[in-house]
């Protein structure tokens, strides 16, 4: 099948709508949100449904042609970059939420969901879903299952995949799965949470069973400046050691407190570094622990402190920060997002080398991140104008991860391998590391076809399984004699 | 299984000398009738001290052919289908160092041979805890992650694999591999912690572990409520579901033939905060029944102790495990309760807002036994749940799959084994499907 068969065969599945296989009209879908690597697909197709997800699939493993699918293309590690001769499966026409089960806490939606979507079907009734990465507006939860999204309430609620209790699957070859469902623990092994995470290089996903919280009846927030992040990591650390797991604590610098300030105006305090610590549980607790806080932070040097009287100045708190990464848009004309991670007692020796760093290469960074967990993103400001920056920045942004390695950390926290740092996956894997997790893939996608060239730096060739393919021979031939 | 002699197997060319030169002298000897799991005994049994000795060990056996299972605590061997075929123990019994306590960072990283409650008394020491209370004080942490061992505390903080962010596993042809790492926040790579949590030892041994960790709660509280209806504890659940409180725990049980079934609610964190949760819940409960709260610390303490255990520990019955829907809960339990005659249900613990079930219930004739199973595994299924048997004598096992139908993933599930596994070396048809 050349490339105008192929959409004729995809018409078929999908509709004329469904198919886009003009040039022009590609280019649309070129790139995820790492703008710098680009590619465009053969086709693009959008399906309505999961049994045309799995025609569709199932046509391309027939005719050897690689897929990737793209939610709605927020994600920051080229995670959806297309494959050249390739199709790109965009899940953003399903959009359903199928399943709303209050008593049981878990609704069921379709991949192309948008994240605060849910929140805001069951918000009403006093539930919400957790991982709420700064994307929720616009990401997928197809999108967020794949890459195992994250956002600043996951210190104390965990990851999308401490969320997601049921998944339909689409496999490689067209074959469809269900892992896991409303109920726990499902007999067998846990493939839905070896799913979560794998950077739609599995399979691809139509459907998903959600976890959701029931409101938390107080929710806390206070904002503190300090004279240096030096001050406002050992307010963190104190308020750790004290035993509170706060629903979030993000700290940003000077940097990314000016640009927060001219994007948004959040009306920061003028500070080299800011926390915002929010708590949220049941109200005696909170009220009792917040009171704490404020004294931990107090005792650690904070210069200023800003409690948030009601849900708008919450909501304003929390604007600069969220919009953080835009922000930086206006100080800078290009930037790159960083996302690493370090244990968070080694915060203010790490920032004191990407301080370092920066001055060294003539780099400006600005950090925004979520200090709880010890993710970190480092802002790399650089104007691609200049001959030369780009690749400065890109060095520059390259050796933070290092330095992350260095102390312990990963190369990735909640923006995924993807494309971009699969040159460094062999930095925090062995080879056998590697290799093993291949066999995982090997075992979803033995021709290679599903999100081809991702996460890994050199792809495994599967071949066929080694050994014996029987099924169980010993219980075959020697049960009755064994007992 | 007391009516036939255990089979022992003859591993090709492999001797107690050829794995000491491996080990070391001592540490490896014949194996013996206390080693035998499910009434097979292991010609072999090895202790290696170290991740590169299990590396080594199981070079050693993948090329000869031996049948490997690996034991910590030895507390849940008997959990799963009876293996195949056994010929070589691999025991993490010396493999049990706290490898690192990173108080500041909430983490800790172990081998997997660390005596749980021997972990969670050198974390105490910094005010911390690792969120788990399986059952079985002599349990490992590779038995725990192996096993997906969970107990009451689930409802709060998840199981094994919410709280596992790092593992190093020794696989079958002796490769050490690892995922994840030290930090709680990572997506570099595939999370593999979680294929092989639960997986039964049957894709590789797992040498060493990291974990998060959580502060060790400043005071706790317990209320305790008696129901007389399986629909009425449901009733009661939703109504705590649909508040603002935050248990730790939310255990029901009830004894054959008892009038009533008793719920316990627990409640962690400082003082002020359980006080008035459980006096919220008080108020909740009065509505339903007679309830107390407890406040002495050494009456909760057993309480949550005995919660903690297998109902099943010190009974003639046998132990089952179901799941469902928590708002299910009351349809499962009547189900099990209407038993009769040998298929009688003589104790019954559910972990009520989570959907799992602990029932021990009267050991009969194997058809009589399949078919009860069949039937509970009807009304299971039609509540998006399962079955398994996890405690029976091995002739009450083979009259059942132990762990029942696990949906169309199942071929992908042997697929994944044949990567890991391909010559069935580790613990051969003791999981799903044979596998
Ligand atoms: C301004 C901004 C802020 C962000 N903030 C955060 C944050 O706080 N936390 C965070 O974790 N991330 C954040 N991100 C990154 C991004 O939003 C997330 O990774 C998000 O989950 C991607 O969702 P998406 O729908 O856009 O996926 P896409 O970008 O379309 O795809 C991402 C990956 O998922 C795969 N995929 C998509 N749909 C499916 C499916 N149905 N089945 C299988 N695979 C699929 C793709 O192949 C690709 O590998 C941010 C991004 C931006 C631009």
């Amino acid at each position: 099948m050349d490339i105008t068969q192929l959409a004729q065969a995809m018409r078929a599945i999908v509709g004329r709508q469904g198919v886009i296989s003009e040039r022009e009209q590609l280019r649309t879908y070129e790139c995820d949100g790492l703008t710098g690597y680009r590619v465009v697909p053969a086709l693009v197709v959008l399906p309505e449904n999961a049994e045309q997800v799995q025609a569709v699939v199932r046509l391309c493993h027939e005719q050897g042609v690689p897929f990737v699918a793209r939610g709605s293309g927020t994600g920051l590690s080229g995670g959806a970059l297309p494959v050249e001769e390739g199709v790109l499966i965009v899940l953003s026409r399903m959009r359903r939420i199928l399943e709303i089960d209050l008593p049981n806490q878990r609704v069921v939606v379709e991949p192309g969901v948008i994240n605060l979507w849910v929140t805001q079907e069951v918000a009403p009734e006093g539930y919400y879903f957790a991982p709420d990465p700064s994307s929720q507006l616009v990401c997928s939860i197809g999108g967020n299952v794949a890459e195992n999204s994250g956002g600043a309430h996951c210190l104390k609620y965990g990851f999308t995949t401490n969320h997601v209790t049921g998944l339909e699957v689409v496999l490689p070859d067209g074959e469809m799965v269900h892992l896991g469902g409303k109920a726990p623990d499902s007999p067998g092994y846990d493939l839905l949470g070896a799913f979560v995470g794998s950077e739609g290089t599995l399979g691809i996903v139509t459907k998903i069973t959600l976890r959701i919280l029931r409101k938390p009846e107080t929710v806390r927030t206070l904002l503190a400046a300090f004279n240096s992040t030096d001050d406002a990591g050992s307010a963190v650390s104190a308020i750790i050691a004290a035993g509170i797991v706060p629903a979030a604590v993000e700290m940003m610098d000077a940097l990314a407190i000016e640009a927060a300030e001219a994007a948004v105006h959040p009306n920061y305090p003028n500070a080299p570094a800011l926390l915002i610590v929010e708590l949220d549980g049941p109200a005696v607790e909170v009220e009792h622990q917040f009171q704490l806080v404020e004294q931990l932070c107090n005792e650690s040097g904070s210069t200023e402190i800003r409690i948030a009287v009601d849900d708008e100045e919450r909501v304003l708190m929390w604007k600069g920060r969220k919009s953080a990464f835009a922000a930086v848009g206006r100080i800078s004309p290009d930037y790159y997002v960083q996302d690493g991670v370090i244990p968070r007692t080694a915060l203010p020796e790490v920032l004191r080398e990407i301080a370092a760093l920066g001055e060294r290469s003539g780099v400006r960074v600005a950090n925004v991140f979520h200090a709880g967990d010890g993710n970190l993103h480092p802002l790399v400001l650089y104007n691609g104008d200049v001959e030369g920056e780009a690749e400065r920045a890109e060095d520059v942004a390259g050796d933070i991860l290092l330095i992350c390695l260095k102390h312990g950390g990963s190369i990735t926290g909640e923006h995924g391998v993807g494309e971009d740092k699969k040159k460094y996956l062999p930095r925090m894997f062995t080879e056998d590391d590697m290799k093993t997790m291949q066999l995982l893939r090997c075992a979803f996608d033995p021709h290679g076809f599903c999100n081809p060239g991702k996460v890994f730096p050199t792809p495994r060739l599967c071949g066929e399984v080694p050994g014996p393919a029987r099924l169980h021979p010993l219980q075959q031939a020697g049960l009755a004699e064994v007992f | 299984m007391s009516a036939t002699t255990p089979r022992t197997y003859v591993p090709r060319n492999v001797s107690v000398a050829d794995i000491e030169r491996l080990v070391g002298m001592g540490h490896a000897r014949e194996g013996a009738p206390a080693d035998s799991i499910a009434g097979v005994t292991p010609r072999l049994v090895v202790e290696p001290a170290s991740t590169e000795e299990v590396s080594e060990v199981m070079k050693l056996a993948s090329q000869a052919g031996l049948k490997v299972a690996a034991r910590g605590g030895g507390t849940k061997l008997g959990w799963g289908n009876p293996p195949e075929a056994l010929d070589l123990i691999v025991s993490t019994a010396r493999l049990n160092r706290l490898i690192e306590h990173s108080a500041g960072d909430l983490v800790a990283t172990v081998q997997a041979g660390i005596n749980l409650d021997n972990l969670q008394a050198q974390l105490a020491k910094a005010g911390q805890m690792l969120a788990l209370d399986p059952p079985g004080h002599a349990c490992t942490i590779g038995g725990v992650i192996a096993t997906d061992a969970s107990g009451p505390l689930r409802l709060r903080y998840g199981t094994v694999r919410d709280l596992l962010i790092g593992i190093t596993v020794v696989l079958a042809d002796g490769t050490v591999a690892k995922s994840g790492g030290k930090v709680v926040k990572n997506v570099a790579g595939y999370d593999l912690g979680k294929l092989y949590t639960g997986s039964f030892g049957t894709l590789g041994i797992v040498v060493e572990a990291t974990f998060r960790l959580h502060p060790l709660p400043e005071a706790v509280r317990t209320v305790v409520l008696n129901v007389r209806t399986p629909a009425q504890a449901g009733e009661f659940v939703g109504a705590i579901g649909r508040s603002s409180l935050v248990p730790s725990a939310l255990e029901l049980e009830w004894a054959h033939n008892a009038e009533t079934a008793a719920l316990y609610v627990g409640f962690e964190g400082i003082a002020p905060g359980v006080e008035a949760q459980a006096e919220a819940t008080m108020q909740l409960a009065k509505t339903y029944g007679e309830c107390h709260t407890v406040e002495a610390e050494e009456a909760q303490d057993d309480i949550w102790r005995r919660l903690r255990e297998l109902p099943w520990q010190h009974s003639e019955g046998v132990g089952l495990k179901l799941t469902c829907v928590p708002t299910a809960v009351p349809s499962l339990l009547h189900a099990l309760l209407t038993g009769t005659g040998s298929n009688r249900c003589l104790y019954l613990r559910a972990r009520a807002a989570t959907g799992v079930i602990l029932a021990v219930m009267a050991a009969g004739a194997p058809a009589d036994f399949a078919a009860r199973i069949e039937e509970l595994r009807r009304v299971a299924g039609q509540h998006g749940g399962s079955l398994v048997v996890l405690h029976a004598p091995p002739e009450l096992k083979r009259a059942v799959d132990v762990w029942g139908p696990v949906g169309d993933a199942l071929p992908l599930m042997r697929r994944v084994k044949e990567r890991f596994d391909p010559n069935r070396t580790l613990n051969p048809g003791r999981f799903v499907g044979g596998i």
